[in-house]
């Protein structure tokens, strides 16, 4: 009770809802209290400052892709092939960028699910209590180290270590950064997923040990069917982890926009291209300067929806296990 | 019980290997940046300005950068957080305003950090003339960390037991007073907990400054808060960025000395929560 030495011990005792009538006494019990009004006030527009750096995004990218779209057709933009804004020769087709992003995430959702599911499956159902207590802090950890920390191990450590088993492989590439963002996601996914598994109710997995079944089973064929949508929502919100991830790929995929599926040769993501043009000095005003925000208008638009469903289902699933 | 079944033991087998590699790459990556960077950090890195030859460059103004950039973070974002925290815990009533404050806040908390230095881009470097200072830094971290700072700061409000604002009000204490000198203190180690969690992420950010045109070289310290400035992951990831090996080595002993940044902060934040958790009840 440090700060409160002043409080008598008896208060703990009362875990009652505070009566709908307690702040409106406390609220008129004397004058029009400017003060309080004046601090009710201060308060509310900390809260509505979340509502307006959303709409400040939405604005903004709305603002400078209308700008774009003045000077560059959307035909090219939906249909050409290639990214080439920043060469003589210009394209703004937007499909080498998102085939980069999409191959790098690809790549990392291959790491992270399994690794990721398989990690749930056994903290949530097998795991003595003694293991968990030091496997979920380390799984933790590496959601904390920067990546640009993880950029330097996949451009330094990984992919010359790839290089070795796969010759041909470039010094840029997708499938090295992919592989360490995959690592650097599978905490997300593993946690969200036992959340969900852990949600289940028990009289689901008793009732399965009751007709015979054995824990494997169990936990494969009723726990995890049973946490599908928490884990379709880890899942989502891991893509869009890995859709918006930045330095990983600026630093180990490369800079060059490419439309292909090849995980071997350098490519371009649409976040490594937006830390390309912001290295440079670009002016307000060019069009170079508008495609960052357009391509960051892509980027928000996927992960934004990533998210709201990720978020849904696990409201879903909460409600029906509630 | 029945004898395991062979799957089983296979299971346990497969699903410990998946974790043994997971810690496996986190070990390899510490090690790996150890071994790159350990013997190239010592005092003249530590008090050095970047430089032209790999031997000579330092972090010195990196260092400093980064340092006054999340104090101007913090000093933005722990008012305004903690703020919407109490208003969200403590005044809303549940209607559609809320709702959608707090929808958005977690959507928030999901937008990738290169579109927050697109807004900072525009908002504070363009329109708002703060340059690509300092203050720009600061404030597009500040936006960034928001979202896990309200939500850190809400759960440790709420742990707060009703009793003692009932007791509070009951002595006849305003709403206010009640929030200023009962809840707050007893929230606050909770509330310290997740800004400096929250502050630890905005450290190791390098994407959203890139985006608001931090710079890479810099040669002098901050002396304002509209000076030009470079933070600690520019600087790793410009160095990474070179094809020299030296400056490459130079990156390594950076990653060190931010992951031993981070350390501190992560070891803070838990000695934190351990001294006070188990007093609020």
């Amino acid at each position: 009770m440090e700060g409160t030495g002043t409080l008598p011990d008896k208060s703990r005792t009362t875990g009652v809802e505070p009566t709908p009538g307690v702040h409106a006494i406390a609220r008129h019990r004397k004058g029009p209290q400017f003060g309080e009004k004046l601090i009710h006030l201060a308060l509310f527009l900390c809260g509505v400052l979340s509502i307006f750096t959303t709409l400040g995004i939405v604005f903004i990218l709305i603002f400078e892709t209308v700008g774009f779209f003045r000077k560059i057709s959307p035909m090219d933009f939906f249909f050409d092939t290639q990214w080439t804004p920043l060469f003589a020769e210009k394209h703004f087709g937007i499909w080498p960028l998102v085939c980069g992003t999409f191959l790098t995430s690809i790549i990392a959702m291959l790491v992270a699910m399994p690794i990721g599911i398989f990690s749930a499956v056994y903290l949530s159902e097998y795991s003595p209590d003694r293991v968990r207590r030091v496997l979920k802090p380390a799984l933790e950890v590496l959601a904390g180290i920067p990546t640009v920390v993880y950029g330097y191990f996949a451009l330094l450590f990984i992919t010359p270590l790839l290089q070795k088993l796969i010759p041909p492989m470039s010094g840029f590439n997708a499938l090295s950064p992919g592989i360490v963002m995959g690592v650097m996601i599978l905490p997300i996914v593993s946690s969200l997923s036992e959340d969900a598994m852990y949600a289940v109710p028990q009289s689901l997995r008793e009732g399965a040990y009751a007709l015979g079944a054995r824990k494997l089973h169990v936990s494969f064929l009723v726990v995890v069917p049973a946490a599908l949508s928490g884990i379709t929502a880890a899942f989502l919100l891991g893509v869009s982890r890995a859709i918006g991830e930045t330095m990983i790929v600026a630093i180990a995929a490369g800079q060059q926009p490419r439309f292909t599926l090849n995980p071997l040769v350098p490519i371009e993501t649409m976040t490594a291209y937006i830390v390309q043009v912001s290295l440079g000095d670009t002016p307000h005003g060019t069009l170079e300067y508008n495609t960052i925000f357009v391509v960051g208008m892509m980027l928000f638009v996927s992960t934004f929806a990533l998210n709201i469903i990720s978020h849904w289902l696990r409201r879903r699933y909460r409600e029906a296990y509630a | 019980m029945k004898k395991a079944h062979w799957r089983e033991w296979a299971f346990q087998v497969v699903a410990l290997m998946a974790m043994v590699f997971t810690i496996g790459v986190l070990i390899t990556l510490i090690v790996d940046v150890c071994m790159d960077g350990l013997l190239r950090l010592n005092w003249q890195f530590l008090t050095s300005f970047p430089s032209r030859k790999p031997a000579e460059a330092g972090i010195l103004a990196a260092l400093v950068g980064s340092a006054c950039m999340i104090a101007l973070t913090a000093l933005f974002a722990l008012p305004l957080g903690v703020g919407a925290a109490i208003y969200l815990e403590e005044y809303a009533t549940k209607n559609w305003l809320s709702h959608i404050i707090e929808v958005n806040i977690a959507n928030l908390a999901g937008v990738p950090s290169i579109i927050y230095g697109l807004l900072g881009l525009e908002v504070f470097v363009r329109h708002m003339h703060m340059g690509r200072s300092l203050l720009a830094g600061g404030a597009t971290m500040a936006l960034l960390v928001l979202p896990m700072i309200i939500i850190s700061s809400r759960e440790a409000i709420r742990a707060v037991p009703p009793s003692i604002r009932e007791a509070s009000y009951a002595l006849g204490a305003t709403r206010w007073k009640t929030i200023r000198h009962q809840v707050l203190p007893l929230a606050l180690p909770g509330i310290l907990t997740g800004t400096i969690l929250a502050l630890s992420r905005a450290i190791g950010e390098a994407a959203p400054l890139i985006t608001i045109g931090a710079l890479t070289y810099v040669a002098f310290l901050p002396d304002s808060p509209l000076s030009p400035f470079t933070a600690l992951p520019i600087q790793i990831f410009n160095w990474t960025s070179r094809p020299q090996k030296g400056f490459l080595t130079d990156a390594a002993a950076g990653s060190v000395v931010l992951l031993i940044v981070l350390l501190c902060m992560n070891a803070i934040a838990i000695w934190l929560r351990n001294r006070y958790q188990r007093k609020l009840y």
